[in-house]
């Protein structure tokens, strides 16, 4: 059932009606429901993987839970008659035991994920060293809808309250709620529990207000999915897939294919929340204002932000900070100059976040190269720091108006060329393509006509021209004066609904769902 | 204190780091960074700041990094 479909929209009004209209008390209990309803449709099968992962998560977590309280109990009662060092013998040995817990839990549950989303490539990376001495058949795999979200999601919430920073959920039933809230299961966010489970679990009123508010961020999101990211597809797909569009198609698919990320992934959190707003349940904001950034570091602090702040807390931080590194970190600062030597922790443990962020993106090499890709820039620019300080000093355009426009442009430029791997899938291809930018760049193709033979109407062109038009008006005014609801709302409440009113015609005139069109899946539903 | 500053200077030694307050909030330090620091401190103080304790509260200010590697001294 995608978002994007009329029985979604039709189980979304039933949802939205019922979960006022029963007790309130029912309502985290209705919303369990729903969340398994929604799951279900999808496919029955996949019940069966969110099961397993929340009862074992849930389970482990009272487990380590039930450690830690036992351990304060015993030291409290103990406090006389132990010496310093029976204590940390004492607070060793029960780490190690919850440490086994968490880490039998994090083998059963990445191994469920990788089992399901790797095996296939595992497999034809397999064939193609055997470079056909030895063919492995590929495996008919179930992968559940939002497996990595729902998985990463869960598992972090079970290395808080391994580390002491969550307690641990004892009801099942909110815990289940927890892992499968419905708008979120798709595509993210990775919600952190803290945070999600203070309004999850309360009982709502309805408010006009904060209805309305969702309601608005709700037609946003199927504005920019619907209008924009759906329509642009269509030409996307006919220039990565024709080899005879190189140089500037190439540039064309670049900047497509980065507009139509931007509304499909942000669009797809913006009916996310916004679902989650008219309920008034609040989830964690995924992005902002990405395009502003000025460097590609500041780029994935603004894009995807819970999954960037999952990686970092979870894989690059006990990284970085674990024994053998902290010894390597050592060993490189006396045995090598100093200016490498105390940057080879950071260089590994950036490597395996991006390793892992690459491979979490998909299962095939291009997404390993588009992580890879992203981690050389950022190290490089990192590396490079002294030498900008150096020519910021010389020339004072840093902070000027258009050194900051420069900045952006440049940042955009480098994050859709990176993309590229991602569109074409094919790694050698992608440096190919991208070469022909230098090669065969033909202006021509701007001005002949050629743009319209790529599956883009003139009238395409003018809709997603305005549409650019719109989604950069909406993000200057946020980035200068904040959330464009409210300054909407302070004016009128008239407003707000006359601004819901117009999108809905908008999406129902102008959304790509006529002949021709596909009802598009959301990209990152398959991440 | 004095040494910890002189580790915290040599990060970034355009930011005066006896008044800043946010640290991490204002983006003054990154993640890259806290790994530097991490090590540093690890060498010079011989403390182990482990993952969990790799929370903004512990890095927005000199200080709070200062109480931080006490308490761990102390543990």
């Amino acid at each position: 059932m995608l978002f994007n479909s009329l029985p979604f929209v039709c189980y979304l009004v039933c949802t939205l009606l019922l979960y006022y209209l029963i007790p309130k008390k029912a309502q985290w209990g209705f919303l369990l429901a729903a969340s398994y309803v929604f799951y279900a449709i999808a496919d029955p099968r996949y019940l069966i993987f969110i099961l397993t992962t929340t009862v074992s998560v849930w389970f482990t977590a009272l487990q380590v839970e039930k450690i830690n309280a036992g351990q304060k109990l015993y030291l409290k009662e103990h406090k006389k008659e132990l010496t310093k060092q029976d204590k940390q013998e004492y607070k060793d040995r029960m780490k190690r035991k919850r440490w086994k817990w968490l880490l039998l839990c994090l083998l059963f549950n990445l191994g469920i994920l990788s089992v399901t989303k790797y095996t296939n490539f595992v497999i034809s990376t397999f064939n193609s060293l055997l470079n056909g001495a030895m063919t492995l058949q590929p495996v008919d795999m179930i992968v559940p809808l939002g497996i990595s979200f729902y998985t990463f999601q869960s598992l972090g919430y079970l290395i808080d309250v391994y580390r002491g920073k969550q307690e641990a959920q004892h009801n099942i039933f909110r815990f289940a709620l927890f892992v499968s809230f419905f708008p979120q299961l798709a595509q993210g966010p990775i919600s952190r529990y803290g945070h999600l489970s203070a309004t999850l679990f309360a009982e709502h009123r309805f408010e006009r207000k904060t209805f309305l508010y969702g309601l608005t961020r709700i037609m946003w999101g199927y504005f920019k999915k619907v209008v924009i990211a759906d329509r642009i597809i269509t030409g996307v797909k006919t220039l990565v897939t024709g080899s005879e569009y190189t140089g500037a198609y190439v540039f064309c698919a670049m900047f497509f294919y980065a507009f139509e990320l931007y509304c499909d992934f942000t669009g797809g959190i913006d009916i996310t929340i916004g679902i989650a707003e008219a309920m008034g349940i609040k989830v964690t904001e995924n992005f902002n204002l990405p395009y502003f950034s000025k460097d590609i570091k500041e780029y994935w602090n603004r894009w995807h932000i819970t999954m960037g702040s999952w990686f970092t807390d979870y894989i690059f931080y006990p990284i970085s900070v674990c024994g053998p590194m902290l010894k390597l970190s050592k060993w490189s600062r006396t045995h090598l100059p100093k200016a490498i030597g105390k940057r080879v922790t950071v260089y590994l443990s950036c490597f395996a976040v991006w390793l892992a962020t690459g491979i979490w993106h998909g299962a095939a090499w291009n997404f390993v190269v588009w992580g890879l890709m992203n981690y050389v820039v950022i190290m490089a620019s990192q590396e490079l720091e002294p030498l900008y300080a150096k020519f910021h000093k010389r020339f004072h355009w840093k902070g000027t108006p258009a050194y900051e426009v420069f900045e952006i442009l440049r940042t955009v430029f480098l994050m859709s060329a990176i993309r590229m791997f991602d569109c074409y899938r094919d790694v050698p291809l992608t440096f190919r393509m991208i070469g022909s930018m230098f090669t065969s760049f033909r202006l021509s193709v701007f001005t002949d006509g050629s743009l319209l033979y790529i599956g883009l109407s003139a009238s395409d062109y003018a809709v997603l021209l305005v549409g650019f038009a719109v989604v950069l008006g909406v993000s200057l005014i946020k980035r200068k004066k904040g959330n464009v609801r409210d300054l909407i709302y302070c004016k009128s409440e008239f407003w707000l609904c006359q601004i819901i009113a117009v999108l809905l015609i908008v999406i129902l005139v102008l959304g790509a769902y006529g002949e021709g069109y596909d009802a598009s899946q959301f990209i990152y539903t398959q991440f | 204190m004095e040494e910890l500053l002189e580790i915290l200077n040599e990060l970034h030694p355009d930011v005066d780091f006896t008044t800043q307050k946010g640290l991490v909030d204002d983006r003054i330090i990154d993640s890259l960074d806290i790994i530097s620091l991490i090590s540093e401190i690890d060498d010079c103080f011989d403390v182990t700041i482990p993952a969990e304790e790799i929370i903004p509260e512990n890095f927005n200010s000199a200080q709070a990094l200062y109480a931080l590697i006490r308490r761990l001294e102390e543990d």
